[in-house]
């Protein structure tokens, strides 16, 4: 049995003007370490209201923990640990107040599942008494991890944790999410930092949403259809702009220090047409190799192609 | 029951470290009380006149003396000259003028008739009819004293007595309109604002995603303010006993029973607006814009329902202060007991029950 499964959800706001979930399916398995990635917007919330119960789809059905998200959703309500993308804490209280409020809510406390915080609450316990409005980004973080976590829940739902933290803190945290998995929990986690997509088990790429695929994230590299180029020059700019104007070239991109390039026939001398191309143009310093594309290139590949369709 | 328990301790955390929302909670009645009991007054009390005399004889020293001893004017001057009399009413300095004619108390003593004049600023009509009244009760008073054996074959002396209100003290009055007010307002922004904040801070959606039931945190935000509230009556009633000198006739276990339903009936309002805004500010501006005015025109204490329009007189029914208010001031002013009072708490109690019964069919298990 799946943890989460979600089956062709439709979900509109505005009466039906807008489309924020467009026919999502995937399935989370028990156990499993899974990554929901696309841009803001892309309906990752959406989803997780659906899943923690307190959105109704308009078509389509999914289940938590076996629960129907509808029809048993005080099951779900009881079994779930939810961290919502808007930081959900009492502000005026201090860490141990609202952890223990959140305990007492779940019914529980905070020494029955110890063990299970016991490495983040750690390190925010020196500041026990400090009010949870007062704490640092990556603390705000951990304090509402480890109130989503106080009730020992088969699957937790993180509705982009990472979002806003500096990135020893994220490190941080996606350390902690792996500990957990160890533990036996179900983790569904969302993220628009492509970055993030290779320290989760499998991934969703979602965009306007819309599934684009559902996969390992080396599967994901794997099945990029084509060879990537990267380039730079001294004015990528216009480097770039040349490219986007070249009649061989299929998409150029900004990424980075280098731009990517995909060519509509691959050539064996792809590399050298590029250049010369490039220079032609007066473009200096003209670098062109081929790179091993990343989630980020696959989800623009993705994009695209579900662009052009 | 423990989770009940943690919950409203919570609560009581908010409000404990909200500067503002104790500010508000006690700080409005206050000075509302204040306002009301002392600078908004409906008696005529020291107010400024001039007199204008110009026959300067006994008596009209001695009618100017007894004007003088009473606590209803102050004497600006008593040498008015004919001219300057319009200009003085005029620039507003004095609210009358009293102009004595020449040879006053001549004609008083000898032709046993004399005329005084009272020009009153007629702009304000309900202060110029008191101080007419005021005067011209003075001056036959005086009539009176100076003509012990006149032998008038008839005489009607009308004793006239203010019942539940001896000295016609404003302050009664106000009393228990500010209580309904305060109450009504006070106890539903509060509540409103404190369901709502969870909603904006997002809170509100973690505790959904809990096995905590939703009826739990309706009642777990109102036994906080249900407290205060009481904290606040008591507040004002202390206020309204030894700084305006309000008697309380009746009972105050009733007072407090039935202001304790009444503070219920608010919050459960409070409720209801919490359902359906989801922002603070609108919480706050439905609760206050939308019970002040209601409650001020409506309550009776500033405008006398029987004088409205009946479809006024109609809408006052379903404002619950209207009915506070009766049970107020015949419990605290008129010193009544229950079997004078059961209509109106039935009134409220019925209207509490309808308000908190929609309020939680329509609290909103998710979040749209």
């Amino acid at each position: 049995m799946d943890a989460v499964s979600l089956k062709n959800i439709h979900k509109t706001y505005d009466k039906g003007n807008v489309i924020a979930v467009d026919d999502v399916s995937f399935d989370v398995k028990k156990g499993e370490l899974f990554g929901l990635i696309g841009p803001d917007g892309a309906g990752k919330t959406s989803i997780f209201r659906i899943l923690t119960t307190v959105l109704l789809a308009d078509k389509g059905s999914a289940s938590v923990a076996g629960f129907d998200v509808v029809k048993e959703y005080r099951a779900i309500r009881n079994r779930v640990g939810y961290m919502p993308g808007k930081f959900s804490l009492y502000q005026d209280l201090t860490i141990k107040e609202n952890l223990e409020f959140f305990a007492t809510v779940f019914d529980t406390s905070i020494e029955e599942n110890y063990d299970l915080i016991k490495n983040i609450y750690d390190q925010i316990s020196p500041f026990n008494d400090r009010r949870a409005g007062k704490l640092s980004g990556g603390m705000k973080q951990k304090l509402a991890l480890c109130c989503a976590l106080i009730h020992k829940p088969e699957v937790l739902l993180l509705d982009e944790p990472t979002t806003g933290v500096d990135a020893v803190s994220r490190k941080e945290f996606w350390d902690m999410l792996k500990d957990l998995k160890q533990q036996g929990i179900t983790i569904l986690v969302s993220t628009p930092y492509m970055d993030e997509a290779n320290l989760c088990e499998r991934i969703a790429l979602i965009q306007n949403g819309k599934i684009l695929s559902v996969e390992t994230p080396e599967n994901i590299v794997k099945a990029f259809p084509v060879t990537l180029y990267a380039a730079k020059s001294d004015n990528n700019y216009k480097l770039l702009t040349d490219f986007r104007n070249f009649d061989a070239v299929a998409s150029a991109y900004a990424s980075g220090e280098y731009m990517r390039i995909i060519v509509k026939d691959e050539h064996p001398d792809s590399i050298t047409l590029l250049k010369d191309y490039a220079e032609k143009f007066g473009n200096r310093n003209v670098e062109i190799k081929i790179i091993a594309p990343t989630i980020e290139d696959n989800f623009i590949w993705l994009s695209q192609k579900e662009a052009n369709h | 029951m423990k989770q009940l328990f943690v919950f409203i301790r919570k609560e009581f955390y908010h409000v404990f470290r909200d500067k503002r929302t104790l500010l508000i909670m006690f700080g409005l009645p206050i000075a509302q009380i204040l306002l009301f009991g002392y600078a908004i007054t409906s008696e005529v009390k020291n107010s400024h006149i001039s007199i204008s005399d110009n026959s300067r004889d006994a008596n009209t020293e001695q009618l100017i003396n007894k004007i003088k001893s009473s606590s209803y004017f102050i004497v600006d001057e008593t040498s008015l000259s004919e001219q300057e009399i319009e200009n003085t009413l005029k620039r507003g300095n004095v609210r009358c003028v009293l102009v004595f004619p020449p040879n006053f108390g001549n004609n008083l003593l000898h032709s046993g008739k004399a005329q005084i004049q009272i020009i009153a600023d007629g702009s304000d009509p309900n202060t110029a009819k008191t101080l007419i009244n005021y005067l011209t009760a003075i001056i036959a008073d005086y009539q009176q004293e100076i003509s012990p054996a006149a032998v008038l074959p008839y005489v009607i002396v009308p004793e006239t007595r203010m019942l539940y209100n001896e000295e016609g003290n404003g302050s009664l009055n106000f009393i228990p309109g500010v209580m309904a007010l305060i109450l009504m307002i006070v106890c539903t922004a509060l509540t409103a604002v404190a369901v709502v904040k969870e909603k904006e801070l997002g809170t509100m959606e973690v505790l959904l995603v809990s096995p905590f039931k939703p009826i739990f945190v309706l009642i777990s935000k109102a036994v906080p303010y249900l407290v205060l509230s009481l904290a606040n009556f008591t507040l004002i009633v202390l206020l309204a006993v030894f700084v305006l000198n309000v008697e309380i006739k009746g009972s105050i276990l009733l007072l407090f029973l039935v202001s304790t339903l009444f503070i219920i009936t608010c919050l459960s309002f409070g409720l209801l607006i919490s359902n359906v805004t989801s922002s603070q500010q609108t919480a706050l501006l439905l609760s206050i814009m939308g019970m002040m005015i209601p409650t001020l025109i409506f309550t009776g204490f500033m405008f006398p329902i029987e004088n409205m329009p009946w479809v006024f007189q109609v809408i006052s029914n379903i404002v619950p202060s209207r009915w506070y208010f009766l049970i107020i001031k015949s419990v605290m002013l008129k010193g009544l007991g229950f079997a004078y009072i059961w209509k109106e708490v039935l009134v409220l109690i019925v209207m509490t029950l309808a308000l908190l019964g929609v309020a939680l069919k329509n609290f909103k298990i998710r979040l749209e």
